[in-house]
């Protein structure tokens, strides 16, 4: 062995920034294991209520490994110092997603209701388009600071979005309780807003990348808080009425918040101003209550959050315009307990009509329980840290707050319909993230994801070389 | 199917669902960047016994018997710290090996700085461990305290080596 020897051998050692590597092999590994999860949770179900392994197992398993395989190569070829993270959890919350939704078309009861349709294979189909966007942008957009020059016509472009439900003829009809579905003939029905959502990103990115200075630093103090100038506080203004707009028009909830939220959060990353969050909050308050105070619909959402049991008994009276939704999500997290009933073996079919889409997150929490549903709402804490990381780790101010943007966007949709349904603020109709059975939700946060890998892409590609060999240089002489 | 199969495979689901949160938790942990110094040179493993032998560490001094002469006194310096420049902070422990300074590429520890050489001065381990500093015939001269080297010196713990606007010391 080589202690007999005593020849000596030089031992250097170096210095280095632990720099990036890239972690692709990382989340390959990663991937194989958010792809076997849900294909255990496939075969769980089945056999929880068929008694046999379900047939449809090898293709679906097949269907999203494939999706993920693709979308690995891709990273791999396209991408290759990005987040190896995020893919592999939002394979794994897709995955779940599809698998609840199957669980959810096997349910008796909901296939004698009349507005039955097999969502799983549409939800497949939607999942692989997403696949596909997420692939275009990791293809087509090379760099994300280009987006930087469409600052105003993606602030049209999102305006546009977000109104086309009102024209008339396009807007899909308010059966829901909210106008923001489109239908195109053909297609079925989308709802732009999901896409508005990634497009004013984009614009709140440019503008407050090219305005912070103004807005941080011209401004009053007064009681210990920055008060703005009054010209500056034009576009924070326009936003709030835009949101309140939408609020009375479209009679949605969560996009208007979703908007303010993450205008409020990227005004306060670009300035390092807490005066724009307690802004932020004062007119957000104000907003609510002024609309609350004259919409019904509105009116109705807050009365179900403060009463769901009045609210149940309402609907059971068959009053019109009451759901007994929200009570009966809430009493299955309460059969559910902390370790649920097993996958398959719930009763939250109960709920009904959108139970595999603003529900879903009841469907979890009664069938894997509170184990199950804070391991979700971490997977969901992980994609957002990821996000902010990225935000850190970039180099141009563009890039770091689009990446905020983008994450927090994911972060307070999150939250506001998890929180809805778990009744710790009104509930309004969002579809949680990848999981929730709705094509325009998981075809916009494969994009989502997609320009937040290229942003972390570049972030984590380790810096060029220097081009001269310092050696060669001369070294200067101290000259005293 | 059987209660007792639904309740393991429900169970399982969980620990997997659990386990998948804690191995991306842990992939987190070793992505945060940092700095770290890697042996180079000859192949590690056979480096590591030839290094135990030739100059044990100051914890087995004691039980060393054979090997190249005299041991290090105790309160040897232990690691290589970087207290002024564009590098300060960094730190290298100090296991027996020699360390180079210097704008080369190949310098253990490279000096970003126009007044520093690219061979500048090395430090090593003297057969009794004692530290010594050695200029290696740079422009500017490398100064232990404030006296500029002419012959490898031996260093004293915390003495400031300064080359060029970089200074060392060497700590516990």
């Amino acid at each position: 062995m080589s202690s007999t020897t005593n020849s000596p051998t030089h031992h250097t050692s170096t210095i280095g920034a632990i720099g990036a590597p890239s972690r692709r092999n990382t989340e390959l590994a990663l991937l194989v294991f958010a792809v076997v999860i849900p294909v255990f949770a496939y075969a769980n179900v089945g056999l929880a209520i068929n008694d046999e392994v379900p047939t449809g197992l090898l293709g679906y398993g097949l269907g999203l490994g494939l999706l993920a395989g693709v979308g690995h190569l891709v990273v791999r070829k396209f991408a290759p110092y990005a987040d190896p993270l995020m893919l592999p959890l939002a394979t794994l919350l897709n995955g779940l997603g599809l698998v609840v939704i199957w669980r959810l078309d096997q349910s008796q009861r909901l296939q004698l209701s009349s507005t039955y349709i097999e969502a799983s294979p549409r939800q497949l189909l939607n999942s692989a388009l997403g696949v596909a966007l997420f692939i275009a942008v990791l293809v087509f957009l090379k760099d994300h600071r280009v987006l930087q020059r469409y600052t105003y016509i993606s602030m049209a472009a999102a305006m546009v979005l977000l109104l086309l439900p009102l024209v008339p003829g396009l807007g899909a009809d308010e059966t829901f309780g909210a106008k923001i579905w489109i239908s195109i003939p053909g297609l079925g029905t989308i709802q732009p807003g999901e896409f508005a959502k990634i497009i004013i990103a984009v614009f709140f990115a440019g503008y407050l990348m090219v305005k912070r200075d103004a807005l941080a630093l011209a401004s009053r103090r007064f009681m210990g808080l920055y008060l703005p100038r009054g010209r500056d506080l034009g576009p924070i203004l326009v936003v709030w009425a835009m949101s309140i707009l939408i609020l009375v028009f479209e009679t949605d909830l969560g996009s208007s918040l979703l908007f303010f939220g993450m205008f409020v959060i990227m005004l306060y990353v670009a300035t390092e101003r807490t005066s724009w969050i307690v802004f932020g909050l004062l007119m957000s308050a104000v907003g609510a209550v002024g609309v609350a105070s004259f919409e019904p619909h509105v009116q109705q959402r807050v009365q179900a959050w403060l009463d769901p049991m009045k609210e149940y008994e309402l609907s059971k009276q068959g009053i019109i315009g009451h759901s007994e939704q929200s009570m009966e999500a809430l009493w299955a997290f309460g059969s559910g307990g902390t370790l649920g009933t097993g996958l398959g073996q719930g009763n939250s079919d109960l709920i009904g009509f959108a139970a595999n889409s603003d529900f879903i997150l009841a469907t979890f929490g009664e069938e894997l329980g509170l184990a199950g549903v804070m391991a979700i709402l971490l997977l969901y804490g992980l994609i957002v840290e990821r996000g902010i990381r990225t935000a850190l780790a970039a180099r141009d101010p563009f890039g770091k707050l689009l990446s905020v943007g983008l994450s927090g966007a994911f972060a307070l949709q999150v939250f506001v319909v998890a929180g809805g349904v778990l009744g710790l603020i009104p509930l309004t109709g969002m579809t949680l993230p990848f999981v929730a059975y709705g094509g325009s939700s998981v075809i916009a946060n494969w994009a989502l994801i997609g320009i937040l890998l290229r942003i972390s892409d570049t972030a984590r590609r380790p810096a060029p070389m220097p081009a001269a060999n310092p050696d060669a240089e001369m070294t200067q002489v101290v000259r005293p | 199917m059987s209660e007792l199969t639904l309740t393991v495979m429900r169970l399982g689901f969980l620990a997997v669902l659990w386990l998948f949160v804690i191995v991306a938790v842990q992939v987190i942990r070793s992505d945060l960047f940092g700095t770290r110094v890697t042996q180079r040179g000859s192949r590690r493993e056979s480096a590591r016994p030839q290094q135990a032998a030739r100059q044990a560490p100051p914890q087995q001094r004691g039980q060393q018997s054979g090997g190249g002469g005299g041991r290090q006194r105790r309160g040897a310096p232990t690691k290589l710290v970087v207290s002024e420049g564009t590098l300060t902070g960094t730190t290298v422990a100090l296991q027996g090996q020699t360390i180079t300074l210097g704008r080369a590429h190949d310098s253990t520890i490279v000096l970003d700085d126009d007044y520093a050489s690219s061979r500048h001065a090395r430090i090593y381990p003297d057969r009794d461990g004692q530290w010594i500093v050695e200029d290696l015939g740079s422009t500017n001269g490398t100064y232990l305290d404030r006296n500029r080297l002419t012959t490898p010196t031996p260093i004293p713990l915390g003495a400031p080596i300064r080359i060029g606007k970089t200074v060392i010391e060497l700590r516990k």
